[in-house]
């Protein structure tokens, strides 16, 4: 008798890769786009799958959730200021298909050279569990263990928004749309939930699924509604504050990092007593610039001193 | 026993609404018929499907998370369906004028 769930895992993987093939083949980019949050759903009930509750939540909310949005909003800019096409040079398509193919082969070549049958580093990571001040072991991995590559993340993210601030600075942006008084109704009704909600994923990923990436997500979720529902308008007044939640993250954890060091210890190596307040710390600080940087990212250019037109209701 | 097999009936009854509203959405000729079908059937599926896994929950505390997230996927989706709508009724408007 086949398994039913096996079954079921089957379909989804046939799905997710009907799913890519499909946003890759539609024409229309809205339709593109909302096959595209289809497949990072159906990704992330993959991962739930394959008994990675994080991953789920971080592609759900980071891969499908907010990328759907900036997706989305990008749509909205480029329809409202149509420009004519620009023919890709023959040179970038091949570097683009030398880059594909390069992580392609990589990929490739670390699943084949992966041992079926070794332990991995899943006992080296419960044996040091006591002292990583965490009761969750991606948590203790993340913050702790391969805290140097959650860094470079958090860089990633703030080298996003500087980008950002810098390539639209002067460009033309269109109106946001009017959502009316039921979407307003509904975003006061659902933001303080959400803001309980993303704490909580904060709070909970010291011993359960969860986390600073993803409470940061589901936090620039309150960001969206307000910038949304026109209950929030960035200033230029604003800006210093924008700019300090965006390094926030970056600078607390790189500081903490450097300022544990010394005394025999290595940067990145918490003493021991204090590794779960310095890690909430660190966790606290990186959910803010997560939130903020994302919010940021959706609304586009930093908000400018010229008024920007609005349509009336 | 008995409330496993009610909490599946529920659960397949939800399922079958679920499908009777994606069946509307394919079949359906505009985008506001297509609304009709998919916010009708899919609320009463949600709710029939969340009291049938409420049944099942262990705890108080699952309870009460089912119950909110039926709340909020209805709320949201209630919502979704009304904007989607006035898009609709706002770009007739424009295009016949």
């Amino acid at each position: 008798m086949v398994e039913p769930l096996l079954l079921f895992d089957a379909l989804l993987g046939l799905a997710i890769a009907a799913l890519a093939v499909a946003v890759l083949t539609v024409h229309d980019r809205f339709a593109m786009i909302v096959l595209f949050i289809v497949f990072g759903l159906m990704s992330a009930l993959a991962w739930v799958r394959l008994s990675a509750p994080d991953v789920a939540l971080a592609e759900a909310a980071i891969g499908t959730g907010l990328t759907g949005a900036l997706l989305l909003t990008t749509l909205h800019h480029i329809r409202a200021a149509p420009a004519a096409p620009v023919p890709v040079p023959g040179g970038v398509v091949v570097a683009n298909l030398g880059l594909c193919a390069l992580i392609f082969g990589g990929l490739a070549f670390a699943f084949l050279l992966t041992p079926l049958q070794a332990p991995g580093l899943a006992p080296a990571v419960a044996q040091n569990m006591a002292a990583s001040g965490v009761g969750h072991p991606v948590t203790a991995v993340l913050l702790n263990f391969r805290a140097y590559d959650t860094l470079m993340e958090v860089v990633v993210l703030l080298a996003a928004i500087v980008a950002v601030w810098m390539v639209e600075r002067g460009t033309v942006q269109a109106p946001a749309p009017v959502l009316g008084e039921i979407y307003r109704g509904f975003s006061r009704l659902a933001l303080p939930a959400i803001v309980v909600i993303g704490s909580y994923l904060l709070w909970v990923g010291a011993q359960a699924p969860g986390g600073a990436f993803q409470g940061g997500a589901v936090l620039a979720a309150v960001g969206l509604l307000l910038l949304l529902g026109r209950l929030y308008r960035p200033q230029p007044a604003h800006r210093p504050f924008a700019r300090a939640g965006f390094v926030l993250g970056t600078a607390v954890f790189a500081g903490v990092a450097l300022l544990v060091a010394g005394g025999g210890r290595l940067p990145f190596e918490y003493p021991a007593a204090h590794a779960k307040t310095l890690i909430l710390l660190i966790e606290g600080m990186v959910t803010i610039s997560i939130a903020v940087t994302l919010a940021a990212l959706f609304h586009g250019r930093e908000p400018e001193a010229v008024p920007v037109s609005e349509k009336s209701e | 026993m008995l409330l496993d097999l009610l909490a599946l009936a529920l659960i397949a009854v939800g399922a079958f609404f679920f499908v009777a509203g994606t069946i509307g959405l394919l079949r359906f000729p505009d985008t506001l018929c297509r609304l009709h079908a998919l916010t009708k059937a899919d609320g009463l599926g949600l709710g029939l499907t969340c009291l049938g896994v409420a049944l099942l929950a262990g705890t108080a505390g699952e309870v009460v998370r089912i119950v909110l997230i039926w709340f909020f996927v209805a709320t949201s989706s209630a919502v979704c369906g009304h904007l989607i709508a006035r898009h609709v009724r706002r770009a007739a408007n424009a295009g016949g004028r």
